[in-house]
C-alpha cells in the first residue's frame, strides 16, 4: 500500500481568497525563526568577547566558512554580494532542514500535513530562482552600464554574434526554471523517498537516508548560492575582460 | 499497467545519461587529484558543483515521473 503523497503543497485554511497552504506556513515558521536568529546574533555581537554564547561563535564559523566559499567565486565583488550569497544560502539551508524535522508532514490537520518542507513546493522554489536571475540582471546593468550590459545580448556587429545575443536572452530565461527545479527536485524526491522507505520497513531503515537528506540539503543550498554567486560574477564581467 | 511501464521508463532511461555524467566527473576528479594532491579542496567544490548539474538532469525525469504517478 502506498502513503499519501501529494506533490503540490495542500490548502489549510483560506484569508477570504489568499489561501494558506502548509508549505507558506512551513515557511512563515522558518522565516520567522531566521529573523529571530538574525537578531540573537546582532545582539550578541555587540556584547563583550568574554560574554558572547556558543551559539554565537557556532554561526560566526559557519559564516566564516561560506564567505571564503564565496570569496573563492566572485573575488573583489563579496562586499557587496555577500549579504544576498548569504541569505541565500541560509534560508534555503534552514528551510531544507526544517523540512526534516520530526512532525514536519507527520501531524495532520484532517487528512492534510499542517507542515511541509518549503522547497518542496514549485512556487518557493520558482519564486527564489525569479529573485536570483533578477539580481543577476540587476548587478549586470550596476557593473556594466545600460548600454554595456545590453550589447550582451542585442549585438548587430556580425551575424553571429546576433545569434550568440538570441541564445543568451534564452539561456537567462532558462536559468530561472533551472534553478527552481532542481532545488524542488531533490527535496521532493528525498522527502518522497523517505516516506516510502518508512512506509516499507517502519523501524531504523529510514535512518540511511535520513543523514543522506541532510547532507542533500546542505548540497543544495551550497549549489544554489554558488550557481547565484557564479552567474552573478559572469555577468558583471565584461566581454573583452575574458 | 501503461501507465506503470511510462513511468519506469521515463526514470529509467533518464537515469542512464547523469549517471554516466557523473561516473565521469568522479573518475576525472581522482585522476586530477592523483595529480595534483594540494588541489583538493578546489577539485572537491567544483567536483561537487559538476555532480550537482549533472543530477539535476536525473532530477527532470524524476519530476516527470512523479507527475506521472501523483497526477
Amino acid at each position: 500500500m502506498i502513503p499519501h503523497i501529494s506533490i503540490r503543497p495542500e490548502p489549510i485554511f483560506a484569508f477570504h481568497r489568499f489561501i494558506v497552504t502548509n508549505s507558506v506556513l512551513a515557511t512563515a515558521v522558518v522565516s520567522v525563526l531566521f529573523i529571530l536568529l538574525a537578531l540573537y546574533y546582532k545582539i550578541q555581537s555587540t556584547k563583550p568577547k568574554a560574554n558572547r554564547s556558543l551559539f554565537f561563535y557556532t554561526v560566526n564559523k559557519l559564516l566564516t566558512e561560506v564567505y571564503t566559499l564565496f570569496h573563492s567565486v566572485t573575488e573583489d565583488k563579496i562586499t557587496i554580494l555577500f549579504p544576498l550569497l548569504g541569505a541565500f544560502f541560509l534560508f534555503i539551508l534552514m528551510e531544507n532542514w526544517f523540512g526534516l524535522l520530526p512532525g514536519v508532514g507527520s501531524i495532520l490537520v484532517g487528512e492534510t500535513p499542517l507542515l511541509r518542507g518549503g522547497a518542496a513546493d514549485l512556487n518557493m522554489t520558482l519564486a527564489l530562482g525569479v529573485i536570483a536571475v533578477i539580481m543577476v540582471q540587476y548587478y549586470g546593468f550596476k557593473y556594466l552600464g545600460f548600454g554595456g550590459y545590453l550589447s550582451k545580448f542585442f549585438n548587430f556587429s556580425n551575424p553571429i554574434n546576433f545569434f550568440i545575443g538570441i541564445l543568451e536572452i534564452v539561456s537567462e530565461v532558462s536559468r530561472t526554471f533551472s534553478f527552481s527545479f532542481r532545488l524542488f527536485g531533490n527535496i521532493i524526491a528525498g522527502e518522497i523517498l523517505l516516506v516510502i522507505i518508512a512506509s516499507l520497513i517502519p523501524v531504523f531503515a529510514s535512518f540511511p537516508f535520513l543523514v543522506m537528506e541532510i547532507f542533500v540539503g546542505l548540497i543544495q543550498a551550497v549549489v544554489f548560492s554558488t550557481l547565484a554567486a557564479i552567474f552573478i560574477k559572469m555577468a558583471v564581467t565584461s566581454h573583452s575582460q575574458h | 499497467m501503461d501507465k506503470s511501464f511510462a513511468i519506469a521508463f521515463a526514470i529509467g532511461v533518464g537515469a542512464i545519461g547523469p549517471a554516466l555524467g557523473i561516473g565521469l566527473i568522479g573518475s576525472k576528479a581522482m585522476e586530477a587529484l592523483g595529480r595534483n594532491p594540494e588541489a583538493e579542496g578546489a577539485i572537491r567544490t567544483t567536483m561537487i558543483l559538476g555532480c550537482a548539474f549533472a543530477e539535476a538532469i536525473a532530477v527532470y525525469a524524476l519530476i516527470i515521473a512523479l507527475i506521472l504517478k501523483f497526477t
